[in-house]
């Protein structure tokens, strides 16, 4: 299974701005909640966690639940200090996890 | 004034008014039971006031399925003063939590945009945790038509 991860971050930036951060991945974020045409339980097979760590520092964390939409979608900020990698991390159900890194040039 | 000259106005209103008192006190801040669970389990019981948080959702969603919810605090998000986190609680759902969020100084603005699901029509407080240990909060309802996480696969 291949895995689409979005990310937006600006590649250059001023030193001291808040920049935005999109990111959109893809997952079906099944809940374990719901029934199979014949009857059966869907297993949960959900994405429960996000982090972005700026240059090996945790700068944003968060915890997803399945009341999180498929496909899942976050947008956040963060201070723009030096030119560095901003590194993001997916974990899941099932052994889910992606990694993926974004540039950042700081002026 | 005997019982048999109470107009039919003055009927209508007094039954007004019960209906109102009977609602008042649910619809002011009353939370179903495993939302206040949740809460507890999550921040424990601290005191929670109204403010500084702006929970925006669409008032009528026609899809519960992705539901766009944007939450900001007010926040100057300095060294010493910053949100630590932000929790989200709906009311219906088969589970309680919608999402946690920890954030710091380095986040620069308190503001997470993200899609929720929802499977009913219900309110959904947000909560955050300001660095100097106080709690504040913002509720919303949302009218929903299609509810999400429920519905079985159709054949």
């Amino acid at each position: 299974m291949t895995v689409r991860a979005l990310i937006n971050v600006p590649k250059k930036a001023k030193r001291g701005d808040v920049i935005e951060i999109k990111t959109l991945i893809s997952h079906v974020m099944e809940t374990g909640f719901r029934h199979s045409t014949n009857g059966q339980m869907i297993p949960r097979d959900l994405i429960t966690s996000f982090a972005c760590t700026y240059d090996g520092e945790t700068i944003f964390e968060t915890q997803f639940f399945p009341a999180i939409a498929a496909n899942p979608f976050v947008t956040f900020y963060t201070v723009a200090t030096a030119s560095g990698t901003l590194t993001f991390r997916w974990i899941g159900d099932n052994g889910f996890e992606v990694t993926q890194e974004a540039k950042i040039a700081v002026e | 004034m005997s019982m048999m000259k109470i107009t039919r106005r003055e009927v209508l209103l007094a039954g007004g008014l019960a209906a109102a008192g009977a609602t008042m006190p649910r619809s002011a801040e009353a939370v179903a039971g495993q939302m206040e669970t949740a809460i507890r389990n999550a921040i424990g019981t601290p005191t929670i006031r109204k403010g500084r948080v702006m929970l925006d959702l669409p008032p009528l969603v026609e899809n519960g399925n992705t539901v766009p919810m944007t939450v900001s605090v007010d926040s100057p998000m300095t060294k010493d003063n910053y949100v630590k986190a932000i929790h989200v609680f709906n009311e219906k759902n088969p589970q309680p939590n919608v999402i946690s969020v920890r954030l710091g100084a380095r986040s620069g603005k308190a503001t997470i945009t993200t899609r929720v699901r929802l499977a009913d029509t219900q309110k959904i407080t947000a909560i955050a945790e300001m660095s100097d240990g106080t709690f504040w909060s913002d509720t919303q309802e949302v009218i929903v038509t299609l509810a999400a996480c429920l519905e079985d696969l159709q054949p």
